[in-house]
């Protein structure tokens, strides 16, 4: 994830879509031709298990996701994240001190802020009685500040909970190298002017190189993208298949100093052609995965409110969707690093008890074009089934149709710690838009890590 | 400053490294192709692009063969003459190797000068085809890529390799006592400038893919694929052929360059070298650094540095004539026979001759994390094997777990691991003062103090807490194994594991079977030291087993040479001038002098005047006054932290005139010093074929010489005796034994040899052997030569 750090630039003045296959679909495109899927039979009618509260999605909201270096560059992650929690305040009206918890995900930590929800959770005027904490799980932070909160009511230490994320990739700790730090550690104890002379004259002027956030993962020392390329070799998926291959819960921020946003702006429209003429990002000269095929560097903010159903009901609202069950999966990070998807979506299923045909809303996150190819492939694949995931058959085909109908990270921007939010978002606003009983959440992050989540349709 | 570099690549260079080679493959393919069209090599087009797979039957590595290279130029000749085809990828169809040398039957089979050079001159003729070719060729390289290989694929006009582990290039050939006899010594110096090529072909060392695109070996990397639809190996070449394809198709329509850019280090080499006088100085330094180490012993590298320079100095057609004319030469000569037998000992000596054990070993315990306990340790983690260390005491865990801990962590630091790979190599190692846990382990070793009692107390302890299944295996220099097992309970389940110090650079592991020890538990143990990356060698039970036991007699003379008044100086320079890698004193003093003289009392009771000569008084006065060897700080030496030059101990003068004894002038030349020594040596190793301790000759050839330090020019005492000849060895014993006595006297084996003339090799000893000419077609290519390499030989203190 944070390998795209070093591209972003890169891929900034190129404009681009992630077209054909995928994204063809007009804006303008009525809901309603979605909206009436064939009455299918569905194997549960349900999830609600006795003796399990229900947990609900009262709602949720984000900022616009913006192209990190543009009008979020002055600021700082909890003022993203502050904005969030302002506007879910303002969308859903619920008073402060009714709030048990507050959690946030986020991924590349500003040091100032390093527990930002609590930060943010002040700044945003909650009351300063309620707790505040700040998790990290790569791209899939924010799904484990929502699974985290459905833990805490679902065990019944809350009832209600303010799940979020925020990435600011405008501005990342940059620090001195670890020598300079040791060095000014060491002149902070020493007591005497002979003590710092000393120290100072180990000085070296390399102790002034600074040190970059990490780019490549920790265990294997490679970066996402290049990762991403070979996974999209191991998969066969072409250069071509990649660059061929949109909003209701954004709430506008207004940035001090600057003017409103209140849309996104990286969807980057751009023709195959355009696509077709990029240099390989990461595997030089002959890599498939280019800046056009990648999702960008994003900052941005998410925050929903979640409850336990009858609390919500209680209170008076009309809830968005239930949370259902959850998975969380890892794998090699070397060769399996953005697998993910695949190896999550068969485990969710079973645990639901349904199949593939009972989802009627697939919201993926999408790193890299390849990278949701080749879980594409992988998933349709029965020798990957057996060989790698101990099925004895493939888990299945996705139906395209039914596919990050709004968009995905690779067009709406990919703020790491805060897609989550929006994954689950859109999911509760197409079942509601589009009809539906059930929708797959699922993302794969850094470590080699995933994720999927059931989300239940609440009855209108 | 070229020429320093040139130096400093080649100070790793020495003359122990010969042992590690994987160029030629030794393979006894003689299936006819005639019948069955192109069963070597085939070629298929895609568009424009002829695709060529190399793919030698029945074997997991390729191998450049007559009928490989005949079927190469059938296919090379259609694709030259072919309308529709503008360029080609070369490529091999097993995953892991391209091609790993030509075939040393080759050579073999060749009489005379004249045939080897024959040999030779074939291949420069085909190579040379592929160099002019107007039809670009583009080697995709994806394993071993090594001697003939490399010289195929740098013939080619563009290289592309996958950045893996397995992809390895280099000219091993040196290590086998010849050189790169196609082409290799011509082209590699154009390629990757002469101090790098001089440093390749000198050390024979393997450069891997990312390494050789620095270098300008190869122009493209292909990183290697995870699984997909297809397993990772076969995606990956399919991926690397796709690749290269691409790059073939770029190269015919010129959209590429095979040209490469060179950086600004490499610009400056390469005016430098266009400077007659700095060649001259390059080829000076190389000279006399290769003789300095080699001891003017081998005869391969000093021609290779001549060929090189006749190519450059002379023009091509020169350096091809020396090229093939030297190789010839080489091929011949009693070095390169004695370096190729040890390689084919070597291969033998990597297979469990005993078969699969009935349960493999997963859990392994060790007990003490002492030097050898803790080297043991470090093998077997970074080999994915469980390992529990246990020691009595916390300190000396400690020690012991830093020592892994700096073994893995010196290989990060040169690459050869990343730091996360060892932490989690690391996190197979778990350190205990107890026996928690014992139960679940398949195999104990212990590496405990060498006292009797002290390893009857542990293989009680031990038996009490382990399952039946769990083999014991002791690890000792000289105490037997059978009285060790007395106090066993079930003694077929205790056998010897003799490792050597240091345990994670020496290749030998000894392993020592008594009468009662079961088939399955030498089998298990024979798993377990592969598995650590050994070269094992498997004798039977008795006093010094096979490597101590020689090691004994030569030592009784070094003390008599060194009573008779030469100094341990002159005594180290005649030893490693015989190309022995460390002098006899030195040896004393790094094997320990305590361990020499414990070795020396308990064989000499056991065997008497044959390991009488020089007197035991010297070791016990150097142990009385603690003069123990490097561990001490003293010994025949004196040894400074940090200070690599050392000084004569003068205390030892006194003791050395107190127990003085005159030389024989009859046989007191160096040259009779040298053979005193290799004769007491080779007799005994000889005497332990005899009494059925060795299984074979080449097994007695590979302890000794990875063992022991045994000169590798000279293949071992067994080959040594082949090449001297037996008679010549019985006459210099027979000579020495008139001037000293009964421990020069030949044994019967070696004067049976003698009287037998016609027998090309020394008779063979209890079990039927599997021969000099190994068919290793089946085998794991990567299991064969580990990048280990042959320091101190020492046995462990």
């Amino acid at each position: 994830m944070t390998s795209i750090l070093t591209y972003t630039f890169k891929s900034l003045p190129s404009t681009s879509k992630w077209a054909l296959r995928f994204s063809l679909r007009p804006l303008s495109c009525s809901s309603q031709l979605w909206a009436a899927p064939a009455v299918q039979t569905k194997s549960k009618k349900t999830l609600a298990k006795p003796n399990i509260r229900n947990i609900v999605v009262v709602d949720g909201v984000r900022i616009p996701f913006l192209l990190s270096g543009t009008s979020y560059k002055d600021l700082m992650p909890h003022d993203l994240a502050r904005a969030a929690l302002s506007g879910l305040l303002h969308r859903t009206n619920v008073p402060k001190e009714v709030v048990d918890y507050i959690i946030f995900g986020t991924v590349v930590q500003e040091v100032k802020t390093s527990n930002v929800a609590r930060e943010a959770a002040l700044g945003a005027g909650f009351s300063d009685k309620t707790p505040a904490h700040t998790v990290t799980m790569a791209c899939i932070s924010a799904n484990q500040a929502m699974t985290t909160g459905v833990g805490l009511i679902a065990s019944g230490q809350c009832d209600v909970i303010v799940a979020g994320g925020v990435e600011l990739m405008s501005d990342v700790p940059i620090r001195h190298s670890r020598k300079m730090r040791k060095m000014m550690l060491d002149l902070n104890k020493a007591k005497t002017l002979g003590q710092r002379l000393s120290l100072i004259s180990k000085f070296r002027l390399n102790f002034l190189s600074p040190e970059l956030p990490a780019v490549a993962e920790f265990s294997t020392n490679e970066t996402m993208g290049h990762s991403a390329d070979r996974l999209a070799a191991a998969f066969a998926v072409s250069r071509l298949e990649q660059d061929e291959g949109l909003l209701s819960d954004v709430v506008p921020f207004k940035v001090p100093g600057k003017d409103t946003v209140t849309k996104d702006n990286g969807i980057r429209p751009s023709s195959l052609e355009q696509m077709a003429k990029l240099k390989p990002a990461f595997i030089k000269p002959y890599g498939t995965v280019t800046a056009a095929n990648s999702s960008f560097l994003t900052d941005g903010a998410s925050a929903m409110l979640i409850m336990a159903e009858e609390k919500a009901l209680a209170m008076g609202y009309k809830p968005k969707a239930y949370l259902r069950d959850f998975v969380y999966v890892s794998q090699d990070p070397k060769d399996q690093l953005l697998l993910g998807p695949t190896y999550a979506t068969p485990k969710v299923l079973e645990k639901a008890g349904l199949t593939m045909n009972d989802i009627d809303v697939f919201e993926f996150h999408e790193a890299f074009s390849g990278q949701i190819l080749a879980n594409f492939k992988a998933m349709d694949s029965d020798w990957f089934a057996q060989n790698y995931m101990g099925r004895k058959t493939k888990v299945g085909s996705l139906p395209l149709e039914k596919f990050n109908n709004w968009g995905g990270s690779l067009s709406l921007g990919h703020p790491f710690g805060a897609t989550g939010c929006r994954l689950v978002m859109a999911a509760a606003n197409r079942l509601r838009k589009e009809g539906g009983q059930y929708s797959l959440v699922a993302a794969c992050a850094a470590g080699g890590q995933g994720h999927a989540m059931i989300v239940e349709a609440y009855p209108k | 400053m070229v020429a320093s570099r040139a130096i400093g690549s080649l100070s790793r260079f020495s003359g122990l490294r010969i042992l590690r080679s994987r160029g030629y493959i030794c393979r006894n393919f003689t299936g006819s192709s005639a019948l069955l069209t192109r069963t070597h090599v085939n070629y298929g087009v895609k568009g424009d692009v002829a695709v060529i797979r190399i793919n030698s039957p029945n074997s997991k590595v390729n191998t450049l063969n007559k009928e490989l290279q005949s079927e190469f130029i059938e296919v090379m000749n259609e694709i030259w003459a072919s309308d529709q085809i503008r360029s080609a990828v070369l490529i091999s169809s097993k995953p892991g190797c391209f091609v790993a040398g030509a075939d040393i039957n080759m050579l073999a089979a060749c009489k005379t000068p004249q045939e080897a050079a024959q040999v030779s001159q074939e291949g420069q003729k085909m190579f040379e085809k592929l160099e002019k070719s107007t039809k670009p060729i583009v080697a995709a390289i994806s394993g071993s890529c090594l001697g003939g290989g490399l010289e195929l694929a740098i013939s080619c006009q563009y290289r592309i390799a996958i950045k893996d582990r397995k992809t390895v290039l280099g000219v091993p050939e040196v290590l086998l006592g010849i050189l790169p006899g196609a082409g290799g010594t011509q082209r590699l110096p154009k390629m990757v400038g002469v101090p790098a090529a001089f440093d390749m072909m000198l050390t024979g060392r393997s450069i891997r893919a990312d390494r050789a695109k620095k270098m300008g070996l190869v122009d493209q990397l292909v990183e290697p694929l995870g699984p997909g639809l297809k397993p990772p190996e076969e995606r990956t070449i399919e991926y690397l052929e796709e690749v290269a394809v691409s790059f073939a198709k770029g190269l015919a329509d010129k959209k590429i360059s095979s040209k490469r850019n060179k950086g600004l280090m490499e610009k400056l080499t390469s005016y430098a070298m266009t400077i007659p006088f700095v060649r001259q100085q390059i080829y000076k330094k190389v000279e006399e650094q290769v003789q300095k180490q080699t001891k003017g012993l081998y005869p391969a590298p000093l021609k290779i540095i001549d060929v090189v320079k006749t190519g450059i100095e002379q023009g091509n057609d020169a350096g091809y004539l020396a090229e093939s004319q030297k190789f010839g030469e080489l091929a011949m000569t009693k070095e390169s026979k004695a370096l190729m037998g040890l390689y084919h000992g070597q291969v033998l000596c990597k297979k469990n001759k005993f078969g699969a054990p009935q349960k493999e070993v997963k859990q392994l315990a060790i007990l003490g994390a002492g030097l050898m306990g803790a080297g043991i340790a470090q093998v077997s983690v970074d080999k994915g094997l469980n390992t529990i260390l246990k020691d009595a005491t916390l300190a000396g865990l400690g020690r012991g777990q830093q020592q892994v801990f700096k073994g893995l962590n010196d290989k990060v630091k040169k690459k050869a691991l990343t730091s996360f790979e060892r932490d989690s190599i690391f996190s197979n190692l778990t350190g205990q003062l107890d026996y928690q846990n014992f139960e679940k382990a398949d195999m104990v070793i212990e590496a405990v103090f060498e006292d009797l009692s002290l390893k009857h107390k542990v293989l009680k302890e031990v038996e009490a807490v382990i399952p039946d299944h769990c083999v014991f295996a002791s690890n000792t220099s000289a105490l037997p194994i059978n009285e060790i097992a007395a106090v066993s309970k079930r003694p077929e389940k205790v056998i010897g594991m003799h490792y050597f110090s240091p345990v994670d650079k020496m290749q030998l592991l000894e392993i020592i079977t008594t009468q009662k020890t079961s088939k399955d538990t030498t089998a298990s143990a024979v798993a377990v030291g592969l598995k650590q990356g050994k070269v094992i060698v498997v004798v039977k039970d008795g006093p010094g087993f096979y490597t101590t036991r020689c090691l004994a007699p030569m030592m009784s003379e070094v003390i008599r040479i060194l009573q008779e008044g030469v100094g341990p100086k002159k005594l180290d320079s005649l030893t490693t001038s015989f190309g022995f890698p460390v002098g006899a004193a030195t040896l004393a003093d790094e094997v320990g002098v305590d361990v020499a003289k414990h070795v020396a009392e308990d064989l000499g009771k056991a065997f008497g005047e044959r390991f009488g000569g020089g007197s035991l008084e010297l070791l016990q006065q150097m142990v009385a006054k603690g003069f123990l060897g490097r561990k001490s700080g003293k010994g025949f030496y004196i040894y400074q932290e940090g200070s690599k030059d050392k000084n004569l101990n003068s205390d030892m003068d006194s003791i050395l005139a107190g127990l003085k004894l005159p030389a024989r002038p009859e046989v007191s030349s160096d040259e009779d010093i040298q053979y005193r020594l290799v004769t007491r040596f080779v007799n005994e190793a000889v005497m332990c074929l005899q009494e059925g301790i060795l299984a074979t000759p080449a097994e007695g050839d590979i302890g000794a010489v990875f063992g022991l330090g045994f000169p590798p020019c000279l293949g071992g005492p067994f080959r040594f005796v082949d090449l001297y000849g037996a008679q010549k060895v019985v006459d210099r014993l027979r000579k020495y034994e008139a001037a000293y006595g009964k421990q020069f006297t030949p044994c019967q084996l070696l004067i049976d040899h003698a009287n037998s003339p016609g027998k090309k090799r020394t008779p063979r000893g209890r079990q039927e052997v599997v021969g000099p000419r190994v068919k290793v077609g089946r085998r794991k290519e990567s299991e064969l030569w580990p990048a280990g390499r042959l320091p101190h030989p020492a046995l462990h203190p």
